[in-house]
């Protein structure tokens, strides 16, 4: 056995310049070629006006940016994405929460229950959409049957063919699959919370949400923040669930900004005009998430 | 003494019934949850007249396997084959790819914090805004529908995941071990082959079961590189979409062939759930 090294003989270990580069160097080209590549060439197709009819490689300034902006379906495609965000990631946060705390403490059959619990999660998103697309079938579905048993009448709800109902649908549908993400982080995330600082709290006569606020939030509050990171990046572009419950519709009513972008550039194939969409994307997404990910835990 | 075991009696007493009132409410919840998959699962053996029941029949009398059969005779599980062919290969290389990759950031700080950083955003893009211009390069190189292209797209996508999860493994591992190793006369290869892969192999086997689940469960990639030769499952299940007549029963039965890898491999990863899906930000 070696006596521990010296801060220098360890420097000289692992200062294989060579090594070190030649294993990473495999991994930076792929990455190089689905990351540069993609990047670089939307840029350019952006300023050009390519669309299937015409191979037309002239430049067009910024003239497809300047669509960019009076293009009401965009807009609104990217209004229908924050929408689901915004209501599905607080929803899938709290209930995943409460989830956490009812599983917390000791309690027969715990393990079986949790590994049941994450079976929606980790299934396939078009399955998640399928699924549910069944449930809520408005007659063969079991939905509109058990609305009908609480209300008393039978009701037929088209879930999925009205505006108004096709939010709640997709809605449900999200947050069914992804609060079993939040619980099980969250319970892993609540079982580290030391005991005995809850105890003491208790002890001095703080209520439940007291403590909740000023003992076991921050301590819960770095992985709290990475859950709530990856699911709002999942949710900015969801795509799966809604191309199996709706693809879009009814019309456009449910377009997010994936399925806008996939229009445009695989079905009505502008593509220097999806190219500046997705540009777009790239541009603001890239600079949300290395500010976030430079500032959150995930990156130490 | 005797009042405080009748005070003990009742705190134990007030406290199971607690237990049970949880229990209670974690049944319901666990029936919440799980309904729609038995519904998917249902609907997969039931008779084409269950299914179009009204009221609709929650207990099938006569299930029958009848329509995976269909799938296997009219060659619908192709698609189970080359999600199988795509994921096992795609996730195979990105390992390795990975895995050395991981081992220099972690034992190297190879490219600092920012080459890191850029690695894990890679991740973070959303597959729609890359996947046009890899469209047209594929469709120039002949590699739209075929294997060798969705393999390497899948590689590429989950090459940032893998790194990740295996520098993190990587430094979990005391680094007194290998320098004594290396300081002995172990070669950089027998340091790997003997320390860094048996320690690390619990963290190898979580990320690779995790990269496979991704690799299988993918579509918007699948979506728009395969046509009819290698459409993997999730793909196909939307195929099934027709504009007039839905068939349920096959949607259902695919959908189950397609969910029970991933059950399995679940079952097989509880101690690993939490670091897998938090990109190793949560221990677990």
């Amino acid at each position: 056995m070696t006596a521990a090294l010296g801060a220098g003989q360890r420097a000289n270990l692992f200062a294989d310049r060579h090594f070190k580069w030649l294993v990473i160097a495999p991994s930076i080209v792929v990455l190089l070629a689905i990351g540069l590549y993609p990047l670089i060439y939307t840029a350019i197709v952006s300023f050009q006006q390519i669309t299937m009819a015409e191979e037309n490689t002239a430049w067009a300034g910024f003239d497809n940016y300047g669509a960019l902006f009076t293009d009401g379906r965009l807009w609104l495609s990217i209004a229908h994405t924050f929408i689901i965000l915004a209501i599905a990631l607080p929803i899938e946060f709290v209930l995943g929460l409460l989830m956490a705390q009812l599983f917390l403490e000791r309690m027969p059959l715990k393990q079986v229950f949790v590994a049941l619990l994450i079976i929606p999660t980790v299934i396939s998103p078009i399955v998640a959409g399928s699924t549910w697309r069944l449930m809520f079938d408005q007659q063969y579905g079991p939905i509109n049957q058990i609305i009908g048993w609480l209300s008393g009448d039978p009701v037929i709800i088209l879930w999925l063919a009205r505006p108004e109902w096709v939010y709640p649908a997709i809605l449900i549908c999200e947050v069914w699959q992804w609060t079993p993400f939040m619980f099980l982080i969250l319970l892993a995330a609540l079982s580290n919370v030391d005991r005995s600082l809850i105890e003491a709290a208790e002890i001095d006569g703080a209520s439940f949400w007291k403590t909740f606020f000023k003992i076991v939030l921050p301590v819960i509050k770095p992985v709290v923040v990475i859950a709530l990171l990856i699911r709002a990046l999942d949710l900015f572009r969801i795509f799966d669930i809604i191309w199996a419950m709706t693809k879009g519709g009814p019309g456009t009513a449910t377009e997010t900004i994936s399925i806008y972008t996939y229009t445009r550039a695989f079905r009505e194939f502008e593509t220097s005009y999806a190219g500046a969409i997705a540009f777009l994307v790239i541009v603001l997404l890239s600079v949300i998430v290395i500010l976030a990910l430079k500032r959150v835990e995930i990156a130490k | 003494m005797r009042a405080t075991a009748t005070y003990r009696r009742a705190r134990v007493s007030r406290k199971s019934r607690f237990t049970a009132a949880r229990f209670f409410v974690a049944l319901i919840v666990l029936v919440i949850f799980l309904f729609p998959v038995y519904w998917l699962f249902i609907t997969s053996v039931k008779s084409s007249s269950e299914i179009f029941a009204r009221p609709p029949v929650w207990f099938p009398a006569d299930a029958s396997l009848g329509v995976f059969g269909v799938l296997f005779k009219d060659g619908d599980v192709w698609a189970i084959y080359n999600s199988l062919i795509i994921a096992t290969t795609s996730t195979v290389v990105a390992m390795i790819l990975g895995t050395a990759a991981a081992y220099s950031l972690a034992r190297f700080r190879t490219g600092g914090q920012n080459l890191a950083i850029w690695i894990i955003s890679q991740r973070m893009i959303p597959p729609i805004v890359i996947v046009f211009p890899i469209f047209l390069l594929f469709v120039w190189l002949g590699w739209v529908d075929s294997y060798v292209g969705l393999i390497l797209l899948y590689i590429a996508f989950n090459l940032p995941y893998v790194i990740w999860m295996m520098r993190g493994y990587i430094e979990d591992i005391p680094i007194e071990v290998e320098e004594s190793a290396l300081t002995d006369g172990c070669s950089r290869w027998q340091a790997l082959r003997k320390i860094v892969f048996p320690m690390a192999r619990t963290g190898i086997f979580a990320t690779t079961v995790f990269t496979f689940i991704f690799a299988w469960n993918e579509f918007v990639f699948a979506l728009i590189l395969t046509r009819t030769e290698v459409l993997t499952f999730p793909v196909l299940v939307t195929h099934y979409y027709g504009a007039q007549s839905t068939f349920w029963s096959k949607i259902a039965a695919l959908s189950v062939l397609g969910t029970l890898p991933v059950f399995f491999a679940v079952a097989t990863l509880q101690r690993f759930l939490v670091r897998g899906i938090t990109m190793g930000a949560v221990k677990g």
